[in-house]
């Protein structure tokens, strides 16, 4: 007779591990389950965990989780073909604790959470996939995996099993995607001693800096680049939608190269040694993309209930919030002994109640907007580029006949009215 | 039928990075796994269990505390319980010392389940030297039967084994009185693809930890570092062979090519006739 558990968490990602966490902590026998050779080592983000939400679960972490560096500095640039306008802010207060942000290596990060998890009693298996959800009588009742022997039960199955969710797919909660709520995302670890990464991004040993550059790090296309600096490594990625990749006819391993060689970038990471590469679908459907979350005898958390928010490039700390609310409604579904969507749904009001939701909610349109009005990534930043040089260049004109030049710059090929339009539009979608 | 596997942690060696200045391995470049040759001792512990209809096995280690990950490893494979030995005491061993130690450990296995048969890997990847196996036969006084390809008979009545080994030119069958000690090769067996239960069953189990305290007979002059007579005088980096020759050209073109270079270096390639 096969083994039953309380809960089985298929998936060892940020969202499965906290769920896995919270759950084996309260008392509840929990079966985790990963399909990667160890937690982490099929899981890939550009590098930022967000403090908050995993503090709300393991408090203190920093003190014993292998961080790269507290992030101290952040940056926006806008990149055009030879040049670049930044914006940013450095904050000595995000150097001290508790902390903002970290920079974390995730094949090392998702180990240790993991193991965190197997202390407070959760169980581990590794190499193992979850093939399907057994289902009885229209109710989840646990898993089959690709194993001999290979069916487990339990009363509650937590999908955790990323992005790509076949699982949540299987049980009819979300469809395929289309290509424009996925992003594919490429990067590569650069391996550069710490003084040098010190030096080039103003640094110190413990101090870390992230870089989200728009426009030609995307060839103009809607998605965004980015930079981090770790220990002694750079994260250094690109990512746009499949819809953007397939109507321009880009790969994105060509889109990390042109980056690379970027005249902005290349000095950065030159003299790097390329230690990783890795590419990986990112939801970025956002709130319409939501799938349901809750059925009988199952719970969808992080990336497989597509809790990401792509214009904050914040999706781990959801993923972890999401888990800790899914075991918080587990545990309280034990108590009454009711594992049915009903008993469940405190989990779906914690997740809709929560920030989550809510930022979601709030751009969900804002992807579409940028998908179909390439304007703002092709027209406007390359405009705003040449106006900082205008506005920088001494080159005797008169101030204001500079300023006059700049806006008629900006307004000159689309005409005022279209520009007002584009401003509002920006506006709305992201108010 | 009791079967006591001697298994090793090792870094994994395809992977493992050379530290330049010292010539040693940098352990830290690779994660540590279960000795691949080790793997296949503990699957053909499985498969003997299996052809008998029953049997016990019981797998042992010697290293650092983190070595419990290739116990749990055994027992996803098929092992019934694993025992850890480790302490100071033991740390630095080379061969002679590491043979010496587990066999203190399966003497002390042995004293509440007899045992019937020792099988080990041929070597481990870390030190290939093949060694540990038959210095535990010859402490325990049983016969070593080394690079085992097959197991081909075991006669449980009259306590012996047929196995198939290999030797420099070829094969032999050998035919051995149990209990006695095999170290296997990698074609004895394919590792299977362990069952959902075993996976639960490794992740719950908590190997049985030795210290030197656990052992009331052992002389710690054989122990550790203190029991190793081996000396390292030198070590280095096999130098990177040198001078491979890209050919270019059509398939044809290249053929011709390389029988030119064949007939211009005959005596690498053909036996000179006296």
């Amino acid at each position: 007779m096969p083994e039953k558990f309380d809960v089985i968490v298929v998936g060892a990602g940020p969202a499965g591990t906290a769920c896995a966490y919270v759950c084996a902590k309260n008392g509840l026998k929990v079966l985790q389950i990963e399909r990667g050779e160890y937690p982490g080592s099929k899981n890939v983000m550009g590098g930022v965990l967000y403090r908050k939400q995993l503090e709300e679960i393991i408090p203190e972490f920093w003190k014993e989780a292998p961080v790269e560096r507290p992030i101290v500095e952040q940056n926006f640039w806008f990149m055009d073909k030879e040049s670049v306008v930044k914006f940013g802010y450095k904050g000595l207060e995000w150097g001290e604790e508790p902390y903002n942000n970290f920079t974390v290596l995730r094949a090392k990060f998702d180990q240790w959470f993991a193991e965190k998890a197997v202390e407070q009693g959760s169980l581990l298996i590794n190499e193992t996939v979850v093939t399907e959800c057994l289902v009885e009588n229209g109710k989840v009742v646990g898993v089959r995996t690709d194993r001999p022997d290979g069916d487990v039960y339990a009363d509650v199955v937590v999908l955790a099993d990323g992005v790509n969710s076949l699982l949540a797919k299987q049980l009819g909660f979300h469809k395929e995607f289309r290509p424009d709520e996925v992003a594919l995302a490429v990067m590569e670890v650069i391996n550069l001693p710490k003084e040098k990464i010190n030096d080039r991004f103003n640094l110190e040993d413990n101090q870390g800096a992230t870089i989200e550059i728009f426009g030609d790090s995307t060839k103009g296309n809607l998605g965004t680049a980015f930079i981090y600096t770790n220990k002694e490594s750079i994260n250094i990625g690109v990512g746009t939608t499949l819809s953007s990749m397939i109507k321009a006819r880009i790969k994105p391993y060509e889109l990390l190269d042109y980056l690379k060689n970027h005249p902005m970038v290349r000095n950065l990471i030159e003299g790097g040694e390329s230690a990783e590469y890795a590419a990986h679908l990112i939801p970025e459907g956002g709130y319409n993309s939501v799938p349901k979350v809750v059925g009988d005898g199952v719970v969808v958390v992080g990336d497989a209930a597509q809790l990401v928010n792509a214009i904050h490039r914040e999706g781990s700390n959801m993923a972890m919030a999401s888990g800790r609310m899914a075991a918080e409604a587990i545990i309280k579904a034990k108590e009454r002994n009711d594992f049915s969507e009903a008993g469940l749904s405190s989990y779906r009001d914690a997740l809709y109640n929560s920030f989550i939701i809510k930022d979601l909610e709030k751009y969900k349109d804002a992807a579409s907007l940028f998908e179909e009005n390439p304007q703002y990534f092709q027209y406007y930043l390359p405009m705003l580029n040449k106006a900082m040089s205008e506005f920088f260049t001494v080159d005797g004109v008169p101030k204001k006949e500079k300023q006059k030049a700049m806006m008629k710059m900006f307004t000159g090929e689309r005409g005022k009215l279209a520009v007002m339009k584009d401003i509002y539009r920006a506006w709305k979608a992201v108010k | 039928m009791h079967i006591v596997v001697c298994i090793k942690q090792v870094p994994d060696t395809k992977i493992i990075k050379i530290n330049p200045k010292t010539n040693t391995l940098d352990r830290r470049s690779a994660p540590a796994i279960l000795n691949p040759y080790d793997a296949h001792a503990v699957q053909e512990a499985v498969n003997i269990r299996k052809r008998l209809g029953k049997g016990h096995i019981t797998v042992i280690s010697m290293g650092p505390p983190p070595a419990t990950a290739v116990i749990k490893k055994s027992i996803e494979i098929g092992a019934d319980e694993g025992y850890l030995i480790t302490d100071r005491a033991f740390a630095g061993a080379d061969t002679l010392a590491t043979s010496y130690a587990l066999a203190k450990g399966l003497e002390k296995i042995a004293k509440n389940r007899p045992i019937d048969m020792v099988i080990c890997g041929k070597q481990a990847i870390d030190g290939d030297t093949g060694q540990v196996g038959p210095g535990i036969a010859r402490r325990l006084d049983i016969p070593p039967v080394t690079n085992v390809l097959e197991v081909l008979e075991i006669n449980e009545q009259e306590k012996t084994i047929l196995v198939k080994r290999k030797t420099a030119g070829g094969y032999e069958i050998v035919q051995s009185d149990l209990p006695c000690l095999l170290t296997v090769e990698k074609e004895i067996n394919e590792i299977e693809y362990a069952p959902l239960p075993n996976m639960i069953k490794a992740a719950r189990y908590e190997p049985v930890i030795w210290t030197v305290k656990d052992f009331d007979d052992v002389d710690r002059s054989k122990l550790g570092l203190k029991g190793s007579p081996t000396v390292v005088g030198k070590m280095f980096t096999p130098p990177k062979p040198e001078g491979a020759k890209m050919l270019e050209g059509t398939i044809d073109e290249q053929v011709k090519q390389v029988i030119d270079i064949m007939m211009e270096r005959e005596e690498l390639f053909f036996e000179t006739k006296n």
